[in-house]
């Protein structure tokens, strides 16, 4: 029964993968596909933080700091370098890097889920306020000024490794982004299919016992945050090379509530929900600031707490339910 | 001479203002154990009430001591009523739906109010310090977080009303076996949270003015303020304020208030890591 739910989960994600990679490219515009590789980006970083979160049970409150980190790393690497394979290499590398020297912070002492929350969210507001102190001539790295709050504007795109004259931007920017997003989601469900990752999930459900049975908790949650702070760095570079622009407010406790909502409304402790309940989102928001019917702050928070209030297990987990008893209902009584 | 006397009034009021924008978050958070994520936006609310109340023509001091507090005081009996009590102690869960509340705040603020700063001028005017000047209403700030913090000592030390908010908050179940209605107490100890919010907010709001984002500057220090302070809440924040308060004002006077900024949140999560228990977690056991 598991593994059969497993099996069609593994083909719809296949042909969602399909669908993103193959036909979406073939059959749209290329400014709905520049428009839809922001949504990509974005699940891709709703991922790192459903992986760390519903996988690993460590509420983050800095995947947005590892997303600005990843921006900013490849932003000045590559306006340094001019040539885009080692700065994107760097923009997943030092975020993994400050998420293994946070996670040493947080979980050798085992603080509680308040302490990580707060640590973490600190973290961020420290770039924040850093960053965006950082305007003026003087703060440069290399050739790249900083900015402070105007950010880094003309960051130069990615492009085809060796080849700096050859970019990948807009169409196939979007495939190419497209492609990352199945690695990742392919990937964690593969890590999660491993040894490691059935550690992982009974760390989750009960890190006393899996204490007990011998598993070193602390070193599991830190390969946890790393490999989702790695993700984000890389959701950063996509959407500073996206946009062509990186700026401190991706540091900010909006842009962080944003994480959160996606991955609660698309469903905890699912990779799936994280994906839609992040496009989900994002296309209304994005509905409702062109339709300027209301405050995007007043009907995100609104959701936020209704949700909380009446529907605390999202949309995939929700639907999964119902799935289960249409089909109980087919089989009649037993 | 008058530098020094400048320095140390300085801060004083740093230390002053901290413990200020995190005592109704002491009483929430430390002694309920509620995370409210909305804790910006009260204080956001009460300025605005006092600020709105005094544009209206309303008197300064009963804008600021008494409609601000009484406004936020009703916020808080409303989100304790249809939010807090129905989540039932679900940590994670009242995370979010207070982290809800507060962009639903800030975005009904804005609708309402619009992005833009408004303020009232501090009262009092300024002395001279030598050749330095300051501002009297330093001093009001100073001396009505002194007022706030030995009177909710003294409230819950000697009076009736704070033992059993005390003996709920350290076993309910005893509390509610022996006759106390915990629900109540609860209730009544969040609306007094909220107030004291109500409270800091219009405080500050001559000095700092309101707008509607104003309340995601106050949060994190309050609630790494309240942690760091541990156990017990009262004495615990006042410890914190004061180290972080000394810290992040002399970091800034040395360079820039940016770097003070920083060096606050430094100290805090190497406080955590050093005490992960918070201050009073290790000392000051027996204190409230």
């Amino acid at each position: 029964m598991n593994r059969l739910r497993d099996r069609a989960g593994l083909l719809a994600a296949g042909v969602a993968g399909a669908v993103l990679i193959v036909v979406i490219p073939a059959v749209t515009e290329v400014y709905v596909q520049f428009e839809l590789t922001l949504f990509l980006i974005f699940a891709i970083l709703a991922l790192s933080l459903a992986w760390v979160w519903g996988f690993g049970g460590i509420l983050s409150f800095g995947q947005s700091l590892f997303f600005g980190l990843g921006g900013y790393t490849f932003a000045v690497a590559v306006i340094n370098l001019g040539e885009s394979t080692l700065p994107v290499l760097l923009g997943i590398l030092v975020p993994a890097l400050l998420a293994g020297f946070l996670g040493y912070f947080l979980f050798w002492r085992r603080i509680s889920d308040v302490y990580l929350a707060v640590i973490t969210l600190a973290a961020s507001l420290i770039f924040y306020y850093l960053i965006g102190a950082s305007a003026g001539s003087q703060y440069r790295i290399g050739t790249a000024l900083l900015g402070g709050y105007n950010g880094i504007p003309s960051v130069p795109p990615i492009n085809v490794p060796g080849a700096p004259a050859q970019p990948v931007v807009y169409g196939d920017l979007y495939v190419l982004t497209a492609i990352v997003l199945a690695i990742v989601y392919g990937g964690l469900r593969w890590l999660l299919a491993t040894d490691f990752g059935r550690v992982v999930v009974a760390i989750r459900e009960n890190e006393e016992r899996a204490q007990l049975l011998g598993y070193d908790v602390r070193t599991r949650k830190l390969a946890i945050f790393v490999i989702g702070g790695g993700i984000a760095g890389l959701a950063g570079v996509l959407f500073a090379a996206w946009g062509a622009y990186v700026s401190p407010n991706v540091f900010s406790m909006t842009f962080t509530a944003q994480i959160i909502v996606w991955v609660l409304v698309g469903g905890l402790g699912t990779l799936s929900g994280a994906v839609i309940g992040c496009v989900l989102v994002q296309a209304v928001m994005t509905w409702l600031g062109e339709a300027k019917l209301a405050d995007t702050n007043l009907v995100l928070g609104a959701g936020f707490v209704v949700l909380v209030l009446f529907a605390r297990r999202g949309l995939v987990p929700g639907l999964r339910d119902l799935l289960a008893r249409i089909r109980r209902l087919g089989r009649g009584p037993r | 001479m008058d530098l020094a006397l400048v320095v140390g009034l300085h801060l004083m009021h740093a230390i002053a203002s901290l413990a200020l924008v995190s005592i109704g978050l002491a009483v929430i958070f430390g002694m309920l154990r509620v995370i409210n994520f909305a804790h910006g936006e009260f204080l956001m609310v009460g300025g605005y009430a006092f600020v709105l109340s005094a544009g209206a023509g309303v008197n300064l001091w009963l804008a600021m001591l008494v409609i601000a507090p009484a406004a936020v005081g009703m916020l808080g009996y409303l989100v304790e009523r249809l939010v807090i009590r129905r989540l039932q102690g679900d940590v994670i869960a009242t995370i979010l739906a207070t982290w809800g509340l507060s962009l639903f705040l800030v975005g009904l603020a804005a609708t309402v109010l619009g992005y833009h700063q408004q303020g009232v001028a501090p009262p009092f005017g300024t002395i001279e310090i030598g050749s330095y000047t300051i501002g009297i209403y330093t001093f009001f700030v100073i001396g009505i977080t002194v007022v706030v913090i030995l009177a909710l000592f003294a409230w819950l030390r000697w009076s009736r009303a704070g033992l059993l908010v005390r003996g709920t908050m350290q076993d309910g179940e005893l509390a509610a076996g022996l006759g106390a209605d915990t629900v109540r107490i609860r209730s009544a100890t969040f609306v007094l949270g909220s107030a004291l919010s109500g409270l800091a907010g219009a405080v500050l709001a001559p000095l700092a003015g309101v707008l509607p984002e104003i309340g995601a500057t106050y949060v994190v220090k309050a609630f790494i303020t309240v942690i760091s302070g541990g156990a017990t809440a009262l004495t615990g924040t006042t410890l914190a304020a004061a180290l972080f308060g000394l810290t992040s004002q002399a970091a800034a006077f040395l360079s820039r208030p940016v770097v003070g900024e920083v060096a606050l949140l430094v100290v805090a999560v190497v406080l955590l890591r050093v005490l992960p228990t918070g201050i009073t977690g290790r000392y000051f056991r027996k204190a409230l």
